[in-house]
């Protein structure tokens, strides 16, 4: 393996596969990750794709990419700026060409840079001398003659052979980093177990592409990434979706309950679904609902039934069960809504994250209506807060809304493996047998929670809804009744914030800056705050999983910093929501509405803008 | 676990502690005494029940029944429903209705759950009006009615019950109307046995906003004569003096007279509501006054596959032969790497 070459060692690097969105970018970002992951490095991925599945061939709008940040050190995010581009065509160039670091290394298929495809990209005549990237490492290959050469004798179609272009990219960068082509290998060996002659032509676009790049030595020094210094366990790469959907599996299996999801596909959130259709081997029972309302309405229904109920859907699907949420806060059933933020209003960027949502759901219902409200913050931790969204639910007999994003849905990374005996019990508040009258509003003075007397127990036959009710059950509008039921159900939320840990400050305790965040950016803040502090600024963190109820320490925390400064991918929902609920402290906001998360350069710099300001 | 219980019931036991709050001479009184009567002779335990509603009069329904109840939002009873049985199939599982709730603001769960063939049991009570919001038109209500949302007429054509389920691929579509106990009653029962949807429509009466609509076909005296009461092997036979009958001329249903042109009983049509073929049950449910007598009683009830029961047998069979048993299994499942 790179034999002549010289060798350097890195800490980090950031690498981005960009075409369109037929050319299996996703694919390949995904293997070369894997095969990272397995070597033992610490990594974080993002794909970026567009919401056409097939885009008009060659326009900026179908390129389709996918990000990887590999590192000897820990890795937080999957990265702002690459060091190697690989462009399948001309569009790929104009998407990508301000995500190149500056001398960076940019690979592209030369054979498809032609006069039509650099026109439909937008370029004149040359897209490298437009973009003023001559300086940079461009390596222009010719992918796909060289693949039609390898493959001649395959006997296969000329659209089949080209489909193996991504590989001979693949193989290229394999090279550049000194990775081991075996696990690729043999996982098209397995994936085309029945099609030998696929499987094979893909290895061999494999193997040419990385001894072309030998041969050319298309990077000198060759880069190696060491392997980082990581745990003892057992790890697997996850994405946040997957993760969401075993959190809700691991929570069941821990509460002894059946899972049931009702739901209705809509990116980014289907993910979710199609795992826990999946699970039929564990018993899960989902339900492809006709649309969102009722998702979340059959969800109710296994509930009542005695499930743990998920409905897992993204902004405009939330906005649709807002009635129904209403319901199960009225009826005290515990259910766990998961909304994978992307960007609004309305159909928004459907592709891509945002964290958006926060003020809807916290407030989007009719009504004094509060629910829990969770938010996961790397691609790996929710199946943490799914576990625990769907504890609280049981646990309080509540709705619980947990926010995911795009970029967490989508994004994967390195997971240690939890056993399941480690985590938490999960004690649903049954009701007793001979709890008779069973009484369906009557409460444990503690928790404020109502028992859950689920259909079939004989004797326990009882009635709930969504209108106003006292204790017994019974339909009420006296005035003081609907008060009284309106304090509690609050009091009943709030009160979980006994249950819940204190939030946690990354640095110092105390200094000039505490940079807040809530949810999926935390791997940026983290990234952000780690190098303001290596360059001498008094910078802590503190990032928020727990909304509503919010943690009990946060005055105590805010209140040892001279300057507070809250990130988030929206026009300063969180600040305006912690104003509310600390109206003392002054937020200063750091907003990005773009449909893509932060950069750690765009934080920095509004963090040292805060702390310059007088 | 279940103890040998000898289930005596009467139709009281079905009686909830709430005071029933419908208007005096509201149709649903009827419906409920017939629901409660059908109960307690199925041979059910009451704790398998479970009424699910949604909005409008006739969904205070379960408020009225000691049995598990959910009255829940407008239209989506049926969804609700569907997670209820889906979730526990041992449940007997009823969905309480109107001509509102369950055909404009929740007409897609409505027809999906017919199409899914879930096993719920759909009442729906068509009184081809808004009772609870105070007399505004329905999509049930005939062309022209005039209300308070249409005060010069409605514009607008009226759905058919029968013909909605049966389009929606329904397996079961009884009619009956609300002061006809003992039929109500009878046809409950059925829809109860039946496995699959059943929807049954009660004509039903608005005593306030839209009294008497029925009146016209299931008055004290025309009823006879304006509508039939179908029974499966039985030839299609209506009238006070059961004398007119039903026969298929070309591709239409035609109401002959016995011993008029040399027609005799032989010539009429014998009704059978498991014929899979919907055809002749589309054309039955869709009979109108004056040019038929509505039909009433079971149209249709055919065998068939049930959502539920393939969701569980679909796990079982994957639980038969699966790698993954617990959550330790699926986490271990597929690539993974141990740091040492």
């Amino acid at each position: 393996m790179a034999k002549n070459s010289k060798v350097i060692k890195r800490e980090e690097v950031v690498i981005r596969f960009s075409g369109d969105s037929g050319d299996g970018m996703q694919l390949t970002g995904t293997l070369f990750s894997d095969t990272a992951a397995l070597f033992g490095n610490d990594l974080s991925t993002f794909p970026d794709y567009p919401a056409e599945i097939r885009a008009p061939q060659g326009t900026v709008g179908g390129v389709s990419g996918f990000q990887i940040h590999l590192g000897h050190s820990e890795i937080n995010t999957p990265g702002d700026y690459a060091d190697v581009l690989v462009a399948m065509n001309p569009a790929a160039i104009k998407a990508n060409a301000i995500w190149v670091k500056p001398g960076g290394t940019i690979i592209f298929d030369k054979d498809n840079f032609t006069e039509k495809n650099i026109e439909r990209a937008g370029y004149i005549s040359d897209p490298i001398a437009e973009e003023k990237l001559e300086n940079y490492n461009i390596i222009p290959a010719p992918i796909s003659s060289m693949v039609r050469e390898a493959l001649k004798d395959f006997g296969l179609d000329p659209k089949s052979v080209l489909r193996t272009k991504n590989m001979f990219a693949l193989g290229m960068v394999y090279w550049l980093f000194d990775r081991k082509l075996k696990y690729t290998e043999q996982y098209f060996d397995k994936k085309f177990a029945n099609k030998p002659e696929i499987a094979e032509a893909n290895k061999v676009a494999l193997r040419k592409g990385y001894y072309y790049a030998e041969t050319i030595e298309a990077l000198n020094p060759v880069i190696i990434i060491e392997p980082a210094q990581i745990d003892p366990g057992i790890y697997r790469n996850i994405c946040g979706n997957t993760a969401t959907a075993w959190g809700f599996l691991a929570a069941a299996e821990k509460a002894g309950l059946k899972t049931f999801i009702g739901s209705y596909p809509i990116t980014p959130a289907t993910g979710i679904l199609e795992e826990m259709a999946l699970r039929k081997d564990l018993g899960v029972k989902s339900f492809q609902a006709e649309d969102e309302i009722a998702g979340i309405c059959t969800a109710l229904g296994a509930s009542f039934a005695g499930y743990l109920a998920v409905t897992s859907t993204s902004g405009p699907g939330l906005a649709l069960k807002s009635e129904a949420i209403g319901l199960a806060v009225m009826a005290e059933l515990p259910v766990v809504i998961v909304d994978v933020q992307r960007g609004g209003p309305s159909t928004g960027l459907p592709t891509k994250t945002e964290q958006a949502d926060l003020l809807q759901a916290l407030y989007g219902r009719n009504g004094e209506s509060p629910v829990v409200v969770i938010a996961a913050s790397t691609p790996s931790n929710c199946f943490h807060y799914a576990f625990t969204a769907a504890k609280i639910a049981i646990e309080h007999m509540t709705p619980v809304i947990l926010l995911t994003d795009g970029y967490l849905a989508n994004g994967t990374e390195p997971w240690k493996i939890p056993e399941m005996k480690d985590l938490p019990e999960i004690k649903p508040p049954y009701a007793e047998k001979n709890d008779i009258p069973f009484l369906p509003y009557k409460r444990d003075c503690e928790r404020l929670v109502r028992a859950w007397a689920v259909p079939g127990t004989p004797g326990l036959e009882h009635r709930i809804g969504g209108l106003e009710k006292t204790m017994k059950g019974t339909v009420s509008y006296i005035p003081e009744n609907h008060e009284q039921m309106v304090r509690i159900r609050a009091d009943k939320v709030a009160r979980i914030a006994d249950e819940i840990p204190d939030l946690a400050v990354w640095g110092e305790s105390s200094g000039d800056l505490l940079l807040t965040g809530w949810g999926g950016s935390q791997g940026y803040l983290m990234t952000a705050a780690n190098e303001l502090r290596e360059e001498g600024y008094k910078v802590s963190l503190v990032c928020f999983n727990f909304i509503n109820p919010l943690p009990k320490n946060v005055r105590e925390v805010f209140s040892k910093f001279t300057k507070i400064a809250v990130a988030e991918l929206n026009l300063g929902q969180f600040a305006d929501y912690l104003r509310i609920k600390y109206p003392e402290f002054d937020y200063h906001k750091i907003n990005k509405v773009q449909g893509m998360p932060f950069t750690i350069k765009e934080i920095k710099e509004n963090c040292i803008k805060i702390l310059e300001d007088e | 676990m279940e103890e040998n219980r000898t289930l005596n019931y009467t139709p009281k036991d079905f009686k909830s502690d709430q005071e029933v709050r419908w208007c005096p001479g509201c149709g649903d009184h009827a419906v409920l005494s017939a629901v409660q009567k059908a109960l307690s002779e199925l041979g059910i335990p009451k704790e398998k029940f479970a009424f699910i509603s949604g909005i409008g009069c006739s969904s205070r329904f379960p408020y009225y029944m000691d049995t598990y109840g959910f009255h829940s939002i407008h239209g989506r009873a049926a969804a609700i429903a569907s997670g209820v049985k889906t979730a526990n199939p041992e449940l007997s599982v009823w969905n309480i209705t109107g001509d509102g709730d369950a055909l404009a603001i929740g007409g897609n769960h409505f027809i999906h759950a017919v199409r899914r063939n879930i096993d719920i049991k759909i009442i729906l009570f068509n009184n081809e009006i808004y009772g609870l919001t105070k007399g505004q038109y329905s999509p049930t209500s005939e062309k022209g009615l005039v209300t308070k949302t249409s005060p010069f007429g409605t514009v607008e054509e009226p759905f058919s019950v029968g013909e909605m389920v049966i389009g929606a691929k329904g397996k079961f579509f009884a009619r009956t109307y609300d002061s006809n106990v003992a039929l109500s009653t009878q046809i409950f029962s059925e829809a109860a046995k039946h496995k699959g949807t059943s929807v049954v429509e009660v004509l039903q009466n608005c005593v306030i906003f839209n009294d008497g609509i029925h009146d016209v076909v299931t008055g004290r005296e025309v009823r006879d004569d304006r509508t039939i009461v179908l029974k499966d092997g039985q030839p299609m036979l209506f009238g006070k003096n059961n004398d007119k009958g039903l026969v298929l001329e070309g591709l239409k249903l035609k109401v002959v007279r016995l011993g008029e042109n040399g027609v005799t009983e032989k010539d009429i049509l014998v009704h059978d509501s498991h014929e899979p073929n919907p055809g002749i049950q589309y054309m039955l449910a869709n009979m109108r006054y004056p040019d038929y007598p509505v039909a009433l009683g079971i149209i249709r009830s055919v065998e068939g596959h049930t959502y539920e029961a393939d969701v569980e047998e679909q796990i079982e069979k994957i639980q038969k032969k699966a790698k993954i048993r617990c959550m330790d299994d699926l986490l271990k499942s597929g690539s993974t790497w141990k740091v040492e």
